[in-house]
């Protein structure tokens, strides 16, 4: 860790912030729907990203359900039985749970839920740079969301309700594809998301760069902190692009442009360079607050500071700047010159190197350690293996020329679900438990908080793991039907969705039993490995913290 | 490495022009076709052909072969040479890193669990650095990627340099079907759309992946496939040929295959496009030389083409300028003349004899 436990009890601010506990709250309208408190915005944050998720996860129920056997069974349910709008409901689904889970779920819970929280606490400050603008990300990320839900029940295509464009929007689906408003209310969600996002971006810099308490400097910053630094600049230059990107899409679609359109001198792979110039830093935006995550978690469970502290937050720059120069791997496919494929195959490669570098520190951390195996411990190591086993197919992936089997198969799928469902979800778990206690001020049952997560690990890896295999034998994405060759692993995969939603279930059985009845948490319930300053205040903290900046101008550096 | 056909914009004009002489040579046949003698002449003359005919007959999938595997976990069996080359580096150089480097992980992050439990561990060490151990955790991943590299990028420049090709055929993705044409061959065309479940059944077929016209092509011959759309993005995938290239409104994409062993090999679209993207498989058939020719003749006589294209035609007799003239006056006389008909035959050595 950056930082050391005997160097930071601050015996001043302790009593301080205990005059604060019961100071003036404003009631609850203002307090919930009006607040510029930044731990009360993460809450808000958390609450919707989980009510996002049970959504978006519902989403992919459905979807496994059909898959679990050849013909539509599950679908036409929703169709009264046709089979055309069943097929075309399935692509409605496919990008209703890829936005949710990315913009929805993932984000909020990360960045907004646990940055929100966390950042200024960890860095020393009261509260955000803007807290105002951090109420309007807020309300405009829930905005966004109401906007893609409703886009689900109006036009879409001739005839039928939504948009099944996929997250990518690619023009023509997407624009003479869906002539419908569907896709206008989907691009104005995304706009509205991103907006929110790109003002979060800017708080949390802002706040990072200039309200770290006396002492505080960046390289004695949490890793954590770091993590979400970084990818607030990742969100603050791609999601301008893709704000264009869209804007572009509205103006082909309902005011005669032709940017995307070839009859009008325009080109649609235009629009997937600048999407993916967007979406690939996209993925490190949701990756690189998990890393973070995972880093405290290790070295409080290891009670041990982390190894390499600063190849650590100098890897996850790195990968962020390779992020922005990769883009066109997404797009192998698409009639790129021999050239650009060796380009965009190499530099994708040369992502692996910093990636290498935190999974070895992550290990090196935990070695010569005193290891207990809490909960968020038990994420944060699932999380190392799982996100190591994504990252070494996304190597296989990386080649140019195997891509061209690999690109839309369910290879891809398996990939990417194992970074983000085992890696990011893995990720959010290690912090939802770790940071329980802090925020809400109760324990979580540690029983049902490991029933949860052998569940959960063993469901997530029978339902992607059988995805590499359908994807090696050739199974497209996005089908809502498949050649029986298919059958045996997509109906494994759909067991395994099976077993994770009981895990599901342990979650939420979990987190409602501690509200309500877990034991009060104490300020430290980690020990000595827990060495940020969250754990020097009571949990949960109170309103207003550290009106008095705490001093850590003696606070030891971890390297 | 850059040899080969040109690529990207280049590639780009390159292919339309082929594709512009390609549709000068179907107009060609085509303007020759609504002259009703010549016309006459072609159907007489595959009448002729009948016997070779007979011959075509539509091939049977091998289970396993050329389409997905019941169950199966591996790459599908290729049967081109850069399909080979990619199975061999997916299979005998990527899979075996990956999965060593996973297991190495895994092997390690055992070890600490056990060895530093805290019930095995008296005080934590306080160890934060090793310069050399962060060295080799950042050189020994480069090199193996570099490693790597070397192949893939082998493997991308064997994909970017093909034979000289010995047949064009353009793909074209609609919503929801695939349209293919046949330059060489006077501009055979036809559509391709899923056979129904019941169809697929009592053909023997595989469902959602046999279509009713299948792409032919001959076996051992290099094939050039320029590929676009219609409407939507589409992509023309055949995993076991190693093929995948997006079908892109207003631009033609080229890709290529060549293929030794007869028989039917199976693909998916693979781009999202809309409703029944999940309903517009790929099927080609690939024939003998001798056979191919067979279904070339048959589709161009069902289609009204005069025989054309390499193998088809035979050698042109030399036009006397008698015989140039009566060809033209034939070709701006009304077809609807009854008198022209019994002229014909004067006209006919002007079309191709077999």
């Amino acid at each position: 860790m950056a930082t050391h436990a005997d160097s930071l009890h601050l015996q001043a601010h302790g009593d301080h912030d205990h005059a604060h506990d019961h100071d003036h709250k404003p009631g609850f309208f203002a307090r919930w729907f009006l607040s510029t408190n930044h731990k009360d915005i993460g809450t808000l944050y958390l609450i919707f990203a989980i009510f996002a998720g049970i959504i978006g996860g519902a989403l992919s129920g459905f979807m496994r359900w059909e898959l679990a056997n050849p013909g539509m069974q599950v679908l036409p349910w929703f169709t009264k039985g046709n089979i055309d709008a069943a097929y075309h409901l399935w692509n409605v689904f496919i990008t209703g749970h890829g936005l949710i889970m990315v913009f929805f779920m993932v984000m909020p819970a990360m960045i907004g839920g646990f940055g929100n929280w966390f950042v200024p606490i960890m860095i020393g400050a009261p509260d955000m740079a803007f807290p105002r603008m951090n109420n309007v990300s807020y309300w405009l990320t829930t905005s966004a969301f109401v906007l893609l839900l409703i886009s689900m029940f109006v036009p879409g295509p001739a005839g039928f309700d939504g948009a099944g464009t996929g997250w990518t929007v690619y023009p023509p689906l997407s624009t003479s594809g869906h002539p419908g408003p569907a896709v206008d209310l989907a691009i104005f969600s995304l706009h509205l998301a991103g907006a929110g996002s790109i003002l979060g971006a800017i708080n949390f810099i802002t706040t990072i760069f200039n309200m770290r308490a006396p002492g505080m400097t960046l390289h004695k910053m949490p890793l954590f902190v770091w993590s979400v630094l970084v990818t607030a600049f990742l969100l603050l230059l791609s999601l301008p692009v893709l704000a264009g990107a869209i804007t572009m899409l509205l103006t082909d679609r309902n005011f005669g442009t032709t940017f995307f359109a070839p009859d009008g001198g325009g080109d649609p792979i235009l629009y997937q360079h600048l999407f993916w110039f967007f979406g690939h830093p996209e993925v490190y935006i949701m990756i690189l607050p998990a890393f973070g995550i995972v880093s405290q978690v290790l070295s409080t469970f290891s009670r041990k500071p982390v190894f390499g502290y600063l190849a650590m937050a100098y890897a996850m720059v790195a990968i962020g700047f390779v992020g922005f120069v990769v883009w066109a791997h997404h797009m192998f496919t698409v009639g790129l010159s021999v050239n650009t494929k060796m380009y965009f195959t190499a530099a994708t490669m040369i992502i692996a190197v910093p990636t290498g570098i935190k999974i070895f520190s992550w290990i090196a951390t935990m070695w010569g350690g005193k290891l207990s195996f809490e909960t968020p411990m038990l994420w944060a190591i699932g999380f190392i293996f799982m996100f190591t086993v994504g990252g070494v197919t996304g190597v296989v992936l990386s080649n140019g020329g195997v891509d061209t089997y690999m690109h839309d198969t369910y290879y891809v799928v398996a990939h990417f679900h194992y970074v983000l469902s085992l890696g990011a979800v893995f990720g959010l778990f290690a912090g939802f438990y770790y940071w329980f206690g802090k925020m809400s001020g109760r324990n979580y049952n540690e029983f049902l908080g490991k029933l949860h997560f052998w569940i959960f690990f063993i469901g997530v890896n029978v339902l992607f793991f059988p995805m590499h295999f359908l994807g090696q034998d050739g199974m497209p994405r996005r089908i809502p039907d498949y050649p029986e060759a298919f059958h045996y692993w997509n109906h494994i995969a759909s067991l395994g969705y099976a077993i994770m939603l009981v895990g599901m279930v342990v979650f939420f059985v979990n987190i409602i039993w501690s509200l309500l009845a877990g034991k009060k948490a104490a300020a430290n319930p980690w020990g000595e490995g827990a060495t940020t300053l969250e754990w020097t205040l009571s949990s949960p903290p109170p309103f207003h913290q550290f009106e008095t900046l705490p001093d850590l101008r003696n606070m030891k550096g971890a390297h | 490495m850059t040899k080969g056909w040109p690529q990207g914009l280049k590639g780009i004009a390159v292919a339309t022009a082929v594709l512009i002489a390609g549709t000068a040579g179907a107009q060609v046949a085509d303007s020759a076709a609504v002259t009703a003698p010549v016309a006459q002449a072609a159907t007489a003359h595959a009448a002729v052909q009948s016997d070779a005919l007979a011959g075509y007959t539509r091939s049977k999938p091998t289970d396993g072969l050329g389409q997905p595997v019941p169950g199966g976990i591996a790459l599908q069996e290729q049967f081109t040479p850069i399909g080979q080359e990619a199975k061999f580096m997916v299979e005998k150089v990527l899979n075996p890193i990956i999965a060593f480097i996973s297991l190495f992980v895994l092997g390690l992050l055992l070890w600490v669990i056990v060895r530093y439990r805290s019930a095995a561990v008296e005080t934590p060490s306080t160890t934060t650095h090793n310069f050399t151990i962060e060295v080799i955790w950042t050189l020994v991943p480069a090199i193996i990627l570099l490693g790597i590299a070397f192949p893939s990028f082998r493997l991308l420049a064997n994909q970017y340099s093909p034979p000289k090709a010995d047949i064009t055929v353009k793909v074209t993705g609609y919503q929801w079907y695939w349209g293919y044409e046949y330059p060489d061959y006077g501009g055979i065309s036809f559509d391709s759309t899923p056979l129904s479940k019941e169809d697929a059944a009592k053909a023997g077929e595989p469902y959602l992946l046999d279509v009713d016209n299948r792409l032919v092509v001959p076996a051992g011959k290099t094939v050039k496939v320029l590929v676009t759309a219609a409407d939507v993005l589409h992509s023309f995938a055949l995993p076991s040929f190693w093929v995948k290239m997006d079908a892109v409104p207003g631009r033609i994409n080229e890709t290529w295959f060549k293929v030794d062993r007869p028989g039917v090999y199976y693909g998916q679209c693979s781009e999202l496009c809309g409703t029944k993207h999940g309903f517009m498989p790929i099927a080609i058939e690939v024939l003998s030389e001798e056979d191919f020719k067979r279904w070339v003749r048959m589709k161009q006589a069902a289609d009204g083409i005069e025989p054309t294209g390499p193998g088809i035609a035979v050698e042109k007799v030399a036009l006397t300028p008698a015989q140039v003239a009566g060809a033209v006056r034939e070709a701006i006389t009304p077809s609807t003349a009854p008198q022209i008909v019994t002229e014909a035959p004067a006209a006919a050595p002007a079309a191709p004899a077999a």
